[in-house]
């Protein structure tokens, strides 16, 4: 599509229609020494200059791929295969925005609907949208979504500590204003049998994360309790679940959980420095209109072929935006995508795989700290792929250490986000990171600790 | 077209509401669906929930649109039409019969008879048409 600029005399036109003399005047409103500032820019550059300046700032980063990293707390370092990229760039993919004749683009409502499946038969739900920003802004729309369920009339949401410190917080500002209160992860202690007794008529819904941010995998059995209590008075109960961990631990759609929700970045998307990120959200069908977010769906056409549609959109801003079940729509097309070629080139029995690599790696790698003098491991078993370590100093000190002696990132330092463990680091082990570089690091932390 | 009935009542909204015993019936009108086209899906609200004239008490959702549905009394919800969660078609094909939405128990009777009658609500369903919409 050729671009096509306004005319002068259109602008003159334009200018008259509203009633100022020049297009300066727009700008009355801004102070008159803030208006047309002086920049101090450098002298211009060539094209070489600029990508060696580029490269001399990006070469600043550490980058995950070129260290050891033991960092996840959320964003997460696994192996992408090859052909993950090779599809995701193709152009057809790659520079399609938003189709708002969504149906002439039957690649892109295929993509969104193969991915949906994918994460429908991962969590065990019966539906899942096209996805949200990240997993943050998932968990913010379950609590949304639970309190339209219960059409509004209850105004309490329980959170388990065992949340992302940081979804916990997204939830809290999408929810500023609205009358809900979010209570039951302010003290940390707060087990699940404490949550569960803080249950009521006046709760929407329950929200648990397992694997917890701490990286404990719940039991099964006390989730299905869990979930049987938050039945009971009327709630539903919202499960944030690391999408890995699904290759080997139950899906939370076998539990009861009534909405499935997460970080889907681990699923072939890059850390991308904290973004973007996707966030996956399945429910239960009798939930859908609730639902918030883009939805692709399978029919068939006019001569009976199979094709795709964006379907119940009647829950969507643009329809009833009063009524919406959310005025967000945006999904993260592209890196659910990625996760879709991710799943697809894994399959049933690779995903597995990855998740069994990443629970025998982070056990070995706990075992193997827990024999250091001065570090002890605070993580109950089963964990999945990350777990606490009290350190015998503080862990920024700890970690500052480890990369300018040992090239290796550190965990994530807990002592902001969770005051009761003092000098403790939460530990990140996957499939990427070799027994080998598990023992260097082992070896690593007796040193700087010394 | 309205219904040739002594207990029926209109609201401008285009729901109807009939008068049983202490109780109304309500559903949407023959306009209604016609305009709405085909329906798919009708949320229903809670047995005991209570609702003021005016307020939106569920939504019919059709191919191509979706609308609220309005009480056209204050009332309690007494009994709901489960039927329509299997199959919401009824309520174009039966609107005033097996299409029934939900069971009042008025607040206030004076409500019911300040509803428009058969003849009153054909007139303003003519209006809306000669506007060209609803």
């Amino acid at each position: 599509m050729s671009y096509t600029p306004h005319t002068t005399a259109q602008r003159q036109e334009m200018l008259r229609a509203i009633g100022v003399e020049e297009v300066a005047d727009l700008f009355a409103d801004v102070p008159a020494d803030h208006r047309f500032p002086t920049l101090e820019l450098p002298p211009p550059l060539s094209e070489m200059e600029v990508l060696a300046e580029l490269r001399e700032l990006a070469s600043w980063n550490a980058a995950a791929h070129e260290y050891t990293s033991f960092l996840g707390a959320g964003a997460y370092f696994h192996y992408v295969p090859s052909v993950v990229a090779a599809i995701v760039g193709r152009s057809e993919f790659y520079s399609a925005y938003t189709p708002y004749q969504a149906e002439i683009s039957q690649g892109t409502l295929q993509v969104a609907f193969e991915y949906q499946s994918m994460i429908c038969a991962l969590t065990g739900m019966e539906v899942a949208n096209a996805s949200h920003y990240d997993g943050g802004t998932a968990l913010a729309e379950s609590v949304i979504m639970a309190h339209n369920i219960a059409r509004g009339k209850r105004s309490r949401v329980l959170l388990s500590p065992t949340v992302h410190p940081e979804y916990r917080e997204v939830a809290r500002t999408y929810l500023q204003g609205t009358g809900i209160d979010l209570l039951g992860d302010a003290l940390p202690s707060n087990d699940l049998e404490e949550l569960a007794g803080q249950l009521d008529k006046n709760t929407s819904c329950l929200v648990v994360q397992s694997p917890t941010f701490l990286g404990e995998v719940l039991d099964p059995q006390r989730l299905r309790q869990l979930a049987e209590a938050v039945h009971a008075v009327g709630a539903v109960l919202v499960v944030a679940v690391d999408p890995i961990s699904l290759g080997l631990f139950v899906p939370p759609g076998e539990i009861g959980a009534d909405i499935v929700l997460g970080e889907g970045q681990a699923l072939g998307n890059a850390m991308n420095f904290g973004g973007p990120f996707l966030g996956f959200f399945a429910c239960r069908k009798a939930h859908v209109r609730r639902m918030a977010g883009r939805l692709a769906g399978q029919t068939v056409d006019v001569d009976g072929q199979r094709g795709f549609v964006l379907t119940l959109s009647t829950r969507e801003q643009h329809i009833r935006r009063e009524k919406a079940s959310s005025n967000i729509c945006t999904n993260q097309a592209l890196n659910a995508l990625t996760a879709a070629v991710y799943l697809a080139a894994l399959g049933r029995c690779g995903l597995r795989r990855v998740a069994e690599i990443c629970y025998h790696r982070a056990h070995y790698a706990a075992q193997q700290i827990g024999k250091l003098r001065g570090f002890e491991v605070l993580s109950p078993r089963p964990f999945f792929k990350e777990f606490v370590v009290r350190c015998p100093l503080a862990v920024a000190e700890l970690n500052e250490r480890l990369l300018e002696q040992h090239a290796i990132i550190g965990g994530f330092d807990l002592s902001a986000t969770h005051p009761h463990l003092k000098d403790c680091t939460l530990l990140c082990v996957t499939e990427a990171i070799a027994p080998s570089e598990i023992d260097r690091f082992v070896q690593a932390l007796a040193e700087v600790a010394r | 077209m309205a219904q040739n009935s002594e207990n029926m009542r209109y609201a401008k909204s285009h729901e109807w509401a009939r008068l049983e015993g202490e109780t109304i019936v309500v559903g949407i009108s023959d306009y209604a669906q016609e305009s709405l086209g085909d329906i798919v899906y009708v949320e229903l609200p809670e047995v005991d929930e209570e609702y003021d004239q005016g307020e939106a008490f569920g939504v019919v959702e059709s191919v191509k649109a979706t609308s609220d549905i309005y009480a056209p009394v204050g009332g309690t919800v007494l009994e709901v039409n489960e039927a329509l969660g299997d199959d919401p078609a009824v309520v174009n094909q039966d609107p005033y019969g097996e299409g029934w939405i939900v069971r009042f128990q008025m607040h206030d009777p004076t409500q019911y008879e300040g509803l428009l009658d058969e003849a009153a609500y054909d007139e303003h369903v003519q209006e809306e048409k000669a506007k060209g919409g609803h």
